[in-house]
């Protein structure tokens, strides 16, 4: 195939504890360290890997964010990607809104094959490569944790809640990444070094779009129920006695 | 007036439950009426369960040959078509739905609410983000249709004991030939499902294999639960997938937790926070699940096993 187009979003990294500012206005970002979407990252290794099998010529990473967006899409074109865009928003854009703009961005590319993460940690939506397909008129592959490519079409295997669902489906199409597709690689410094030479080209989210009318307003962000403290018991004769207390065990 | 259209889910020909909670969910909304559309190629059992959810109006039966898999693309231009008439369409947060869901949402040319864990007001509702670490509200604004999935965990089941109308409606979207099911790959089990299970007992890295989960699903027999896993063990290979608990697995509720090595990262944690009694066994007293534990046990998992296993 000649193209594959990967999308990157920017979000606070995996391992950070995560607070609610005290007015309720956001999560603490100030500061706090930024990484590629691990489920994205999946998404661009598939595509290296479909490259590197012969089965691809270019892979095009794109993101939608500020400037500070610039940094993940230099790391993924030191994992390999050949060139990226950078759709440029300077507010928060919905997975409406994203769809749509990637849509435009499609429309221009012509990629044979989309591959987003399922779902960004940050927002949890999982709605972006759903909304892409419909919008775009094309097949949909969410959860995958196998892509195997056969010419016009794909076989996919999805990790679904009764287990492994496989369907086929006619390119070009969309697919969405969980976590068991691959095991993205390492970026090396020489990798680094040649992502500065790499394009990355810039484009105002309003020539993608029009104006873009939020879909969900934010009232406020709460941090979670806290669970009341719980109990340590010595042995197990301990703690059948605590779960017998409770009513759960026999 | 407002009117909600719950999309089914089913497994095979039967109701999954997590429909019933999409019904407690749409109730909180206080609509005028609330109908559930089954799409299948054999509408008659899960209509009939669905029919039988106390405040259901309507049960609409879309039946062909082309629902008999459960593929978004197909049911997606199907389900939109039927909004048209709606204020609110709603469907589960399960993997169904979270495929179903937002596909139908962009048709309709909206945005979605993803995983409502409650109703603040008819427009308005909270739900989980960053792996549930912070709650968010979001207000739709007016005039747009609500689309939204319904955090299953977070809802009780609507109770039985209604009786609702059954009736065919006919749909005249395109259906799209791009999209082909393949096949399911389950492994038949006699446990209690995972997601509905009153009790669940889970393993993680620390079982350390295949075999030695032998031992969690003794103790499971014994006490009637599911039987679930970390992100680790199922990488690892010990289990299969869908026993993935966690912010990108299943989000459980069950009565009674019991996580045996399993360390507690947060993303293990949002899949089990809304669970009545939440107990660890883990050999190191600073694994963070001790944190949420009601109640803990430090201790090596391959002596406690065995001892509550012949004790209980
Ligand atoms: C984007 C993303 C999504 C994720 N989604 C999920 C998810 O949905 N679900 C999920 O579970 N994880 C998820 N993870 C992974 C998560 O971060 C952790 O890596 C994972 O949960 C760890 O699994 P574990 O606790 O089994 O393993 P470990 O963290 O390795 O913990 C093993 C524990 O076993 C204990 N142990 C070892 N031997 C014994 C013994 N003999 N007796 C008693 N205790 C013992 C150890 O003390 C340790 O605490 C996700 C990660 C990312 C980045």
């Amino acid at each position: 195939m000649n193209k594959i187009l990967i999308c990157l979003k920017r979000v606070v990294d995996y391992n950070v504890r995560i607070r609610v500012k005290p007015d309720g206005d956001g999560v603490v970002t100030d500061g706090v360290k930024m990484s590629i979407n691990p489920f994205d990252e999946i998404a661009l290794e598939e595509a290296l890997r479909i490259r590197e099998a012969g089965n691809a010529e270019e892979i095009v990473a794109v993101t939608i964010g500020s400037q500070d967006c610039q940094q993940q899409l230099r790391t993924g074109l030191a994992m390999g990607a050949d060139r990226a865009i950078l759709v440029e928003s300077d507010t928060e854009i919905d997975p409406l809104a994203a769809a749509r703009a990637l849509h435009a961005l499609v429309e221009k590319e012509s990629p044979d094959l989309v591959i987003l993460g399922k779902q960004a940690i940050d927002d949890d939506c999982n709605q972006t490569g759903q909304m892409l397909a419909a919008i775009w008129g094309r097949p949909q592959a969410t959860f995958a944790s196998k892509l195997e490519l056969a010419g016009t079409t794909a076989k996919v295997t999805r990790e679904v809640d009764a287990g492994l669902e496989t369907i086929e489906v006619d390119l070009p199409a969309v697919v969405t990444s969980d976590l068991r597709l691959n095991e993205p690689r390492y970026v090396k410094l020489p990798d680094i070094m040649k992502a500065k030479k790499k394009p990355l080209e810039n484009i105002a989210v309003s020539e993608l779009l029009g104006d873009t009318e939020p879909q969900l307003n934010a009232v406020g962000w709460a941090p979670p129920a806290q669970r009341a403290k719980g109990i340590l018991v010595d042995d197990v004769d301990g703690l059948i006695a605590a779960l017998r207390e409770k009513d759960l065990v026999t | 007036m407002s009117k909600v259209l719950i999309i089914a889910e089913l497994n095979g020909s039967a109701l999954n439950p997590s429909t019933a909670k999409c019904v407690a969910c749409a109730q909180a909304v206080s609509p005028d009426s609330i109908d559930i559309a089954v799409f299948s190629h054999q509408c008659a059992d899960a209509a009939a369960t669905a029919a039988g959810i106390t405040g259901v109006s309507r049960v609409l039966c879309i039946e062909s040959e082309a629902n008999r898999h459960p593929l978004a693309a197909v049911l997606a231009p199907q389900a939109a078509e039927l909004a048209a008439d709606y204020d609110y369409v709603f469907g589960p947060s399960t993997t169904f739905g979270k495929d179903v869901m937002p596909r139908i949402a962009a048709l309709l040319g909206v945005g979605q609410v993803s995983d409502i864990m409650s109703v603040a007001s008819p427009r308005s509702f909270a739900r989980p983000v960053y792996a549930g670490n912070a709650v968010l509200t979001v207000e739709v604004p007016e005039g747009k249709t609500i689309v939204a999935t319904v955090r299953t965990a977070s809802w009780k089941d609507a109770p039985t004991g209604g009786s609702a109308s059954v009736e065919n409606a006919s749909v005249t979207a395109e259906i799209p030939a791009h999209t082909r099911f393949v096949e399911l790959a389950s492994e038949a089990s006699e446990r209690p499902d995972l997601q509905t299970a009153k009790k669940v007992i889970s393993g993680g890295r620390g079982v350390g294999s295949s075999e030695n989960f032998d031992l969690i699903y003794q103790l499971a027999t014994k006490l009637g639960a599911g039987v679930g896993a970390s992100r680790a063990a199922v990488d690892a290979g010990y289990v299969a997938n869908d026993m993935q608990v966690g912010q990108t697995g299943k989000i459980i509720a069950p009565e009674l937790y019991i996580a045996f090595g399993i360390s507690g990262a947060i993303q293990h944690l949002t899949g089990i926070k809304d669970a009545g009694t939440i107990v660890a066994v883990n050999k190191d007293p600073e694994a963070p699940i001790f944190e949420i534990a009601d109640i803990g046990l430090v201790g090596d998992l391959f002596e406690v096993l065995p001892e509550l296993e012949q004790k209980l």
